[in-house]
């Protein structure tokens, strides 16, 4: 995806999606850094309710495993909503199974990333989503 | 006990010797931490004992551990990603329109360390241009460090290094889960040869090279081992080939028989006629 430019006039938003608030506060930081202006959801359903209560969003990194609604089923609801076709959808999970990272792409996401991350491994799959690669 | 002057001396010399590298003085404290594993598999009680034993012998095995360990080898997959971005959008089909009667394609990746590199260009060549592979294809990787080849050669990466810059798309197709790890699939592995080359030394007798990727390594180089590589890297090459440097270097001021062109957001060069 694009990320953002100074000086543009809007910032683009991001939704960080994890029932772990320690988790949520150390990618809110890194996305902060990178000057998205960063939401928060605990589950999958607050999410939906977040984005449109927003109006949308560019970005969300999405948990897998949290109670009421999983990362998964937060991307296949998202994605047959065709007004947030554009939404950059990151998976960030501790599962490392291949099966998942296949059931998370086909479901519609973008990027996968396997817990332990650093703020690099955030950059690097920030840039190569959507470059064409 | 640290080292002193006289023992960095010594490994000032061996890095310099056996692999062209410049060890500037006031990095003792990088001798210390990628010498004291070494020290300790070797039973010496120190680094600095462990350069003195390679210093009275100079044809002890231990002298290709200490080079080996002093190498950075630090990379990722689409490592500053640009580059193989003019790979596929620009590059590569020129160079396919170029040899369409010939039907050949040599490659090098000079320095490919853990193999990431190498890795990127062979898997962006499968995901963009099936068609080569009715191609003749040679692609060459090479690496002073036999400990880097092994790697390369077995394919493995961490689940940290798939992290870093690989597609997920890239991972479900390309690689197979092996244990905790990741490892590329065969057909993958098979397209690359894996070569040890020191480039401070001549090159083995390769076809002359449509592509050449020499990224990250010549930073470690003095300037007159530089301007020696560059100028055999130039008569290694075709005319019309294209060739990479890491993001902090260039052929300018060092070897000026280069043109620099500017593919996006990537600098490429290609040898003056
Ligand atoms: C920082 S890595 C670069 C990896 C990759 N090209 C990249 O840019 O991501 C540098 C590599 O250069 C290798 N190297 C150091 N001295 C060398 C020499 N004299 N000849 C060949 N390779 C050398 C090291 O073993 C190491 O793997
Ligand atoms: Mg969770």
């Amino acid at each position: 995806m694009n990320l953002p430019e100074q000086g543009t006039t809007r910032r683009p938003r991001a939704l960080v999606i994890d029932d772990s608030r320690a988790v949520r506060s150390i990618i809110r930081q890194i996305l902060a850094d990178l000057s998205f202006e960063v939401h928060e959801a605990e589950d999958g359903q607050q999410a939906l309710a977040k984005i449109d209560e927003l109006g949308g969003v560019d970005l969300a990194t999405v948990d897998w495993n949290m109670p009421v609604m999983n990362g998964l089923q937060f991307v296949e609801a998202l994605r047959t909503k065709p007004e947030h076709a554009g939404t950059c959808l990151v998976m960030v999970t501790t599962e490392t199974d291949m099966d998942y990272v296949r059931r998370a792409l086909e479901a519609g996401a973008d990027e996968f990333v396997m817990k332990p991350f650093t703020r690099d491994v955030i950059l690097d799959k920030l840039n190569i989503a959507g470059s064409g690669a | 006990m640290p080292i002193d002057s006289s023992e960095f001396a010594i490994l000032q010399g061996l890095v310099s010797k056996h692999a062209a590298i410049v060890l500037d003085t006031g990095k003792e404290y990088l001798a210390e931490s990628r010498l004291t594993p070494v020290a300790r598999t070797a039973g010496c009680a120190s680094v600095a004992e462990l350069l003195r034993r390679v210093h009275d012998d100079p044809r002890s095995p231990l002298v290709g551990r200490v080079v080996e360990a002093m190498t950075t080898n630090e990379t990722s997959f689409f490592r500053d990603m640009h580059p193989f971005e003019a790979l596929r959008t620009t590059i590569i089909p020129e160079l396919m329109r170029a040899r369409a009667n010939e039907r050949s394609l040599n490659l090098w990746c000079a320095a490919a360390s853990s193999g990431q590199e190498p890795y990127t260009v062979a898997m962006t060549l499968l995901e963009h241009f099936p068609q080569l592979q009715q191609w003749k294809l040679r692609f060459v990787a090479s690496d002073i460090a036999p400990a880097m080849l092994a790697r390369c050669r077995e394919g493995r990466y961490s689940q940290l290094e798939v992290n870093r810059g690989l597609p997920a798309k890239y991972l479900v197709k390309y690689f197979d889960k092996a244990g905790a790890e990741w490892q590329l699939k065969p057909h993958v592995r098979s397209m690359i040869e894996f070569v040890e080359v020191n480039l401070a030394r001549p090159f083995p007798a390769w076809p002359q090279m449509d592509i050449v990727f020499m990224r990250n390594v010549l930073i470690y180089f003095s300037l007159e081992t530089k301007r020696d590589i560059l100028r055999r890297v130039r008569k290694q090459m075709r005319p019309d080939g294209w060739f990479f440097l890491g993001g902090s270097e260039s052929t300018l001021n060092v070897d000026d028989k280069w043109t620099r062109v500017q593919l996006d957001k990537t600098s490429v060069y290609r040898p003056v006629p």
